[in-house]
């Protein structure tokens, strides 16, 4: 029981931070109706500048997260400026794959400059108390309760306020709603900026976490929120959170029980088995079919 | 109704002097002549045999064609599924890894040695089957399932399949399966890859293929317009994965090393790639995608770590410019069959025949 | 028996009532038309006898084949075709192509001798391709056979859909709002069009139509819809006087 307790908090450590970057995917997938794939590696961009931050500048915890958070988040509308705004018109498949290209580029321009896996240094001091026989640490507390609270702000922010509103109008119709006085391009770089923003601070928890960090480690963590986030129902961003969590709880469980390589095959069998029964997600619907 | 007049079908563009035009002419002869492409292709499989035998160029090309040849196989497979069915797969590695290893355990632990030359093709053959069942696994789902969804499920599939191949000790699980023989030669790429477009262009334009095409367009009309949506569903994934087997046969036999990690989802994107960059749903385009994709990989090979940040920014630079890829939806005559080509012509110059003596 | 039996046809979207106790008895050669305000469930009608959707309750047979269940393609090829609202043809195909794909079900060959160009291949491929340029000439497409289905002008496009729906062979042909986007002159040539194809392709046909003209100058029979019931069922001119009618659509505006 003790030993169950003890993974589901290690669940639910991972399970947040897949749950933040899948929000990236999917509020850019509900208002683009585009899957970013280079989202998983501004993840890695906003672990490295974690990594800048704390070994140069020396900054303490707070303005790390912040630092990281800020320059992914001028990243990415920068991104979308220059490579996906041109091709709104264009199939939607050209901007997936353009957003893949961005995603390498990412991952490559890195290696240059880091060619060997660096080491971040722990910007929070490790405390560890014992409740139960349960250990819990500083480090997972704050990423847990922080990864809680970006979540309940993001969920806050578009519901409740008209910025929000927009992003949801703009996901229903993209045609009609600018029409109405909405600034299309301003609500789409907000919405660019707020979702990697909290990639880079999945980014920069998850390089605290597992403080070895190298260029390509955006790609299956990026994977592996995508899938969150059509678990969870593309486009829906409770959906995402809950995705995010079933993933992290089902991947440390599997390794807890079960020999550690089945991890992959039976988290992913699950997925499929999901899909099946639910084929738009947990909480997706399917858009209606007009005839 | 009202009813317009037919365009006129061989209006003269008004042309251009200059030396441009004329190579454009020249082009358009030899583009029209469909007799050169027999020739072509027997010239091509005399090199290929006549390039190894008497080493007419050096080894490491020699590899590289090698490479060229299966990354067309896996190219214009994938295209059938992301180019002409419009879905958007990404787990074609998945694929190849079956083909692979079903190929490698053959030769490796059933087959004696002295036989494995002699029985290659075969070998190849039922690499390529055995992987076009499995390609069912994802074409059950896709009935169903569509765009980000059934991507989702592509990709589940080559984790799986990576994820059961570390887990088979007998198949050398994570290590992977070493001293393959090097069975894969230029004669017998250079076939395999032939035999790949062929098919899969007859395929594109057949009944079926039609079929596949007008589920890119409107999966709901083509349904309502009596098209067996799943039948055309379920053969563009057993043709696709097929060719993708094939593809991880030759390539196992060429690395002669093949393990899990060789398979990952890096691999299916270069695959993605290479399709984007050549053009959906166009058979040269896939042709032209891998060959500039993989070649361009060798060339820049001496600008180190920097190729890899070059190689991104030429595909994001295509895609800004020809959102549609090099080849997008357009094919070059020659890879047209020449009945398709020529329907309407034929069917005119019949009526024309049929009415000219009704008239008089 | 009736070509087309509708009994009790009920359709739920969730908790939505789109079609309640649809009835209906078609027999061949007729032309029928089905009006109503829009909501009313005439395009769902169209989407429950063609298998898009899947009625809640009640049955559809033609020629007593039942139909609810079946997919849209099974259903097509027991003769029933059908046009879109808005026009939905294989945009980025030829217009022959657009046509051929109609003949799927029709050709003759295995996917085997498509592959290896053996056997049956050339023979079908040339018959089907000689039967839709045949049809496309009767409509006057035929110079366009090559074209991108996206190019052609609007009326064009509109021809081109019922071409396609005929080539599926059809009995029964439904017109989902034909006269949408034309001006009177154009629709006075489209009463036309429609009696024409009846006769020369022996069909029968259900209209959906908001244009009055249209349905009371060509229809036999006219069943009025709203909020998913039949209000009002009859001749035109019973129809054009029916208290319930003028009600329903006086209530949405009147458009005669």
């Amino acid at each position: 029981m003790t030993y169950f307790l003890q993974q589901l908090l290690n669940a639910m450590q991972l399970g947040s931070i897949y749950a933040l970057i899948a929000l990236g995917y999917t509020m850019v997938y509900g208002i683009l109706t585009m899957i970013n794939f280079a989202h998983g590696d501004l993840f890695m961009v906003g672990a490295f500048l974690c990594f800048i931050a704390a070994t140069f500048l020396k900054l303490p915890f707070v303005p790390t997260l912040l630092l990281s958070m800020a320059g992914v988040a001028l990243l990415g509308v920068a991104i979308e400026r220059v490579a996906y705004k041109p091709l709104r018109q264009a199939p939607r498949v050209s901007a997936v794959i353009t957003a893949l290209g961005v995603g390498l580029f990412l991952e490559n321009f890195t290696l240059v400059f880091s060619p060997y896996p660096q080491h971040v240094p722990a910007l929070i001091a490790n405390r560890t108390w014992t409740i139960g026989g349960v250990s819990i640490s500083s480090l997972q507390i704050i990423i847990i309760l922080l990864s809680i609270a970006l979540m309940i702000i993001l969920d806050l922010v578009v519901r409740r306020t008209m910025v929000g509103m927009a992003m949801r109008a703009i996901s229903w119709d993209k045609s009609i709603v600018p029409l109405m006085g909405v600034p299309l391009d301003l609500i789409i770089s907000i919405t660019f900026a707020i979702g990697t923003s909290l990639g880079a601070a999945a980014g920069t928890m998850y390089s605290l976490a597992f403080p070895v960090i190298d260029p390509y480690m955006g790609i299956l963590v990026g994977w592996k929120a995508f899938i969150s986030a059509v678990v969870g129902g593309i486009g829906n961003i409770r959906g995402a959170m809950i995705g995010g969590f079933i993933l992290g709880g089902v991947e440390i469980m599997v390794a807890a029980f079960m020999p550690s390589t089945y991890r992959d095959f039976v988290a992913f069998g699950l997925l499929l088995i999901l899909l099946i029964f639910r084929p738009y997600g947990i909480l997706g619907k399917p858009r209606p079919q007009k005839v | 109704m009202p009813t317009q007049k037919p365009p006129q079908s061989n209006a003269q563009t008004p042309r251009q002097e200059g030396k441009w035009e004329r190579w454009r002419q020249r082009w358009d002869r030899i583009a029209s002549n469909r007799r050169i492409l027999p020739v072509l292709l027997a010239a091509g499989f005399v090199l290929s045999i006549l390039i190894p035998r008497f080493n007419l160029v050096n080894p490491y090309i020699q590899l590289i064609l090698m490479y060229v040849g299966i990354n067309i196989i896996l190219c214009t497979s994938l295209n059938l599924i992301n180019g002409y069915m419009g879905e958007f797969s990404v787990g074609h590695a998945g694929f190849m890894a079956v083909g692979a290893y079903v190929s490698a355990v053959l030769t490796t632990m059933f087959i004696p040695t002295a036989l494995n030359p002699w029985l290659f093709p075969l070998i190849v053959v039922v690499a390529g089957l055995a992987t076009g069942l499995v390609g069912l696994v994802v074409a059950i789902p896709s009935f169903k399932t569509r765009g980000a969804y059934l991507a989702i499920v592509t990709l589940a599939f080559n984790m799986i399949v990576k994820s059961v191949i570390e887990n088979i000790e007998a198949i050398g699980g994570p290590r992977g399966i070493p001293g393959i023989e090097k069975l894969t030669t230029l004669p017998w790429t250079f076939f395999w890859t032939v035999l790949a477009i062929w098919v899969i262009r007859n395929f594109v334009y057949s009944n079926f293929g039609r079929g596949v095409l007008s589920i890119r367009e409107d999966e709901i009309a083509s349904d309502l317009m009596s098209v067996n949506t799943r039948q055309a569903k379920l053969l563009a994934f057993t043709i696709s994965s097929f060719f993708a087997g094939i593809a991880g046969a030759l390539f196992a036999h060429l690395l002669q090393f093949i393990s899990p990690r060789v398979f990952d989802i890096i691999k299916s994107t270069d695959v993605l790639i290479m399709v984007y960059l050549g053009g959906i749903g166009s058979i040269t385009g896939s042709i032209l995608g891998a060959t500039i994709f993989t070649v361009l990989l060798e060339v820049l090979r001496p600008l180190g770590v920097w190729r890899m940040v070059l190689m991104p920014l030429v595909l994001v630079l295509l895609m800004l410019f020809r959102p549609r890829g090099i080849m997008g939806l357009r094919e070059f005559r020659w890879l047209i069959p020449h009945y398709q080509l020529l329907a309407a012509h034929l069917w005119r110059k019949k009526k024309e025949a049929t009415d000219a003596p009704a008239a008089s | 028996m009736p070509l087309l039996q509708a009994k009790q046809v009920t359709h739920y979207f969730g908790g939505l009532c789109a079609v309640s106790d649809f009835n209906l008895d078609l027999a061949a050669g007729e032309l029928i038309g089905i009006i109503g305000p829009n909501g009313a469930g005439k395009t769902t009608i169209f989407n429950l006898i063609t298998g898009v959707y899947r009625a809640t309750r009640g049955s559809i047979s033609m020629n007593g084949v039942e139909l609810v269940g079946k997919t849209p393609n099974q259903i097509t090829q027991l003769g029933i075709a059908r046009t879109f609202q808005n026009i939905r043809l294989f945009k980025e195909l030829s217009v022959l192509d657009n046509v051929r794909i109609a003949n799927y079900s029709r050709l003759n060959y295995t996917p085997l001798e498509a592959m290896l160009h053996v056997g049956r291949y050339r023979s079908e491929e040339k018959r089907v391709a000689e039967k839709a340029l045949d049809l496309l000439s009767v409509f006057r497409l035929d110079g366009w056979a090559e074209e991108r289905a996206a190019n052609l002008p609007y009326g064009s496009q509109r021809r081109l859909e019922i071409v396609r729906a005929l080539a599926t062979g059809p009995q029964l042909l439904l017109l989902d709002e034909p006269a949408a986007g034309m001006n009177p002159n154009e629709i006075m040539q489209l009463m036309d069009f429609i009696h024409w194809i009846r006769d020369q392709f022996k069909l029968t046909i259900i209209l959906i139509e908001h244009q009055m003209r249209l349905v009371m100058g060509i229809c036999e029979r006219i069943k009025v819809l709203d909020f998913g019931a039949t209000i009002a069922e009859g001749l035109p001119e019973e129809i054009r006087n029916n208290p319930k009618v003028l009600e329903a659509y006086l209530g949405e505006g009147g458009e005669e």
